[in-house]
């Protein structure tokens, strides 16, 4: 006597089976689609934008003739914009995670600060640009130069670096400072002679990511006003400048009067991705070189 | 010779302990100082908060004093620059839900498939070589989305649709829906991944396909995850904020017709402030208003997200 109906169960599994089978390639479809957009974007932009890439693109000025149009303007414009953004991020971003992580008792200031910092990642950034325009530009009377536009994204990524500096002096095990304390170091040369050091490649990985996303970011800058035509280099923190992504902006809008600009557009957006690129390959190299586990 | 020579010695002590003494008080000082300098640093963050929301509602209540608060929020009609303007801020809250109701149609579904995929059936080999692109897709600046939107999606969708404008709400709907792919499908593999094995192995071992042990084991244990990362991709549409300046144009339609342009608060705040309104005017300060619903809105959405993560997370 056959307690087993093997014909039964094959059919009952059969469609299961199939049904699994068929579920597991769209599936697999649905993660593609986003990579073969991906794909079509860059193939897209490459199209366009590369046959216009050339010296006199990247070290000219900008002009509203196309064919005469350079963005050395906007990429000085970028560099400034970093010379303020790292600084600032680095200082305070370290300094709040050492705060947080080795000093700050433990109890309701901390977890204030925090959840605040929860919540500020999670501002949209156009309103950093408005609390830009309100503090930096008119408060404080900066106008809209580089020093006003690097503080107000400074602000937008710092909880990026915070949380990032966090986590990496949080990976730092607890016998290495034990050891400093035990050779008779006070707290503070323990944080800086051991801990630091050991929390270094994370920190860094942290914020050159927070200042990629600083240097793609558009929204909070057309709030603090960038000009649209700027022909001038930005020669320090105290002038007027404008960036890639806002000349990004700009042309892609104005390529309803003038075609040309969209191809400009795309050129641009070949070289900020270029600048990107660079920059998250850095980051991938400190990680994997310098990151030492314990 | 011998006594004066002891009185050296001490005395060359007594300096060496006094210069021990110094040092200590030195160090000691800052010591002391620096957890309050570190403190100050740190303060900076909150002294952000503040200065958001301050700045926020000082322009808000201005703007309230000329316009009133019913009508801002129940007019349907915004006309800003016209002789007698009209401040209603339906137009913008319609555009920026229909736009990341549009986004959400697209990123949740294939975020949650994605997140099925590499959490359940991709090999560590696949794993490895699709998520860094797909992380890729999340690092592109929104620019080039806008971009994107404005120049590919939107011609394209002209062949689907004829009668698509050349600015409208559906194509930055949709660019933004896969620039929130990413977030949702690594937020939501990371609240798939965290269900311990023991659970697939029980549902396998009684026989059930992978697909089965899917739907009936992992996605509820998971549950409130996934759900987090739907409303912080949501959050994340409604503050999105050049793709759909570039792409959906400005007009200021109270409608549902989603090939027809619509702006979103954040697209107000961008034309508004670009056009340089004059401080103290009202126009100036509905800029305000409109940033302050947006930044209520999106709070709101971060908090909910917070809320289920930690309320409805089932902990094994």
């Amino acid at each position: 006597m056959k307690y087993i109906d093997q014909e039964q169960v094959q059919n009952k599994m059969s469609s299961r089976l199939i049904k699994n089978n068929i579920l597991k390639t769209l599936f697999a479809l649905a993660t593609m689609f986003g990579i073969v957009v991906l794909v079509i974007l860059i193939v897209r932009v490459l199209t366009q934008g590369l046959a216009w890439i050339d010296m006199d693109f990247i070290t000219g000025k900008l002009s509203t003739n196309a064919d005469r149009a350079g963005i050395m303007g906007a990429i000085l414009g970028t560099l400034w914009l970093m010379a303020v953004v790292i600084p600032v991020t680095l200082v305070l971003g370290v300094a709040t995670a050492i705060y947080l992580e080795l000093y700050a008792p433990k109890g309701k200031l901390q977890a204030i600060i925090q959840t605040n910092i929860a919540n500020l990642a999670g501002v949209p950034s156009i309103v950093y640009g408005l609390l830009g325009l309100t503090v930096f530009v008119r408060a404080m009377e900066f106008g809209n130069v580089v020093l006003a536009g690097g503080l107000t994204l400074s602000l937008l990524v710092l909880p990026i670096v915070i949380v990032a500096a966090q986590e990496a002096i949080r990976a730092v095990p607890q016998h290495l400072s034990e050891a400093s304390f035990g050779m008779g170091a006070t707290k503070w040369q323990t944080v800086k002679n051991i801990v630091l050091p050991a929390a270094l490649p994370g920190i860094l990985t942290g914020a050159i990511l927070a200042l990629s996303r600083a240097i793609g970011e558009t929204a909070p800058l057309t709030v603090i006003g960038i000009p649209a035509l700027l022909i001038p280099f930005p020669e320090g923190i105290f002038d007027s400048f404008t960036v890639m992504p806002m000349q990004i902006y700009y042309w892609t809008i104005d390529s309803v009067l003038v075609e040309e600009y969209a191809y400009l557009a795309a050129a641009t957006i070949i070289v900020l991705l270029l600048m990107l690129f660079i920059l998250n390959s850095i980051a991938v190299i400190i990680r994997n070189k310098f990151q030492r586990r314990y | 010779m011998a006594p004066n020579g002891n009185l050296n010695k001490e005395s060359s002590i007594r300096d060496l302990i006094d210069q021990k003494k110094q040092k200590r008080s030195i160090s000691n000082f800052s010591e002391r100082s620096i957890p309050v300098v570190l403190f100050l640093f740190a303060a900076v963050s909150i002294l952000t908060t503040i200065g958001i929301l301050y700045t926020l509602l000082s322009e808000t209540i201005s703007f309230f004093q000329e316009i009133s608060i019913v009508d801002f929020f129940t007019g349907t009609v915004l006309k800003p620059l016209s002789q007698n303007p009209e401040f209603g801020v339906l137009p913008l809250i319609n555009g920026t839900i229909i736009s990341s109701l549009i986004a959400m149609l697209v990123a949740g579904p294939i975020g949650i498939m994605t997140a099925v995929y590499l959490s359940e059936y991709a090999t560590d080999k696949v794993r490895r070589i699709l998520k860094p692109i797909l992380e890729v897709l999340a690092g592109i600046p929104t620019i080039v989305y806008g971009f994107f939107a404005f120049t590919f999606v939107t011609p394209v969708l002209e062949n689907i649709i004829p009668s698509l404008g050349a600015t409208n709400i559906l194509s930055p709907g949709i660019v933004m829906g896969v620039m929130i792919i990413p977030m949702i499908a690594s937020l939501s593999e990371d609240a798939m991944t965290s269900v311990p094995n023991a659970m697939r192995e029980g549902a396998l071992a009684l026989g059930a396909t992978k697909l089965e042990t899917t739907f009936r084991v992992v996605i509820p244990a998971a549950l409130s995850g996934i759900i987090a990362s739907f409303v912080l991709g949501i959050s994340r549409a409604i503050g999105e904020t050049m793709i759909v300046t570039i792409a959906s144009g400005s007009s200021k339609n109270f409608t549902f017709d989603v090939t027809q342009s619509m702006q979103t608060m954040t697209a107000y705040i961008v034309e508004v402030s670009g056009g340089e309104a004059p401080a103290g005017s009202t126009i100036y300060y509905s800029l305000y208003a409109v940033a302050m619903t947006l930044f209520v809105f999106t709070l709101i959405m971060n908090l909910l997200a917070r809320y289920i993560s930690r309320k409805f997370r089932e902990e094994y």
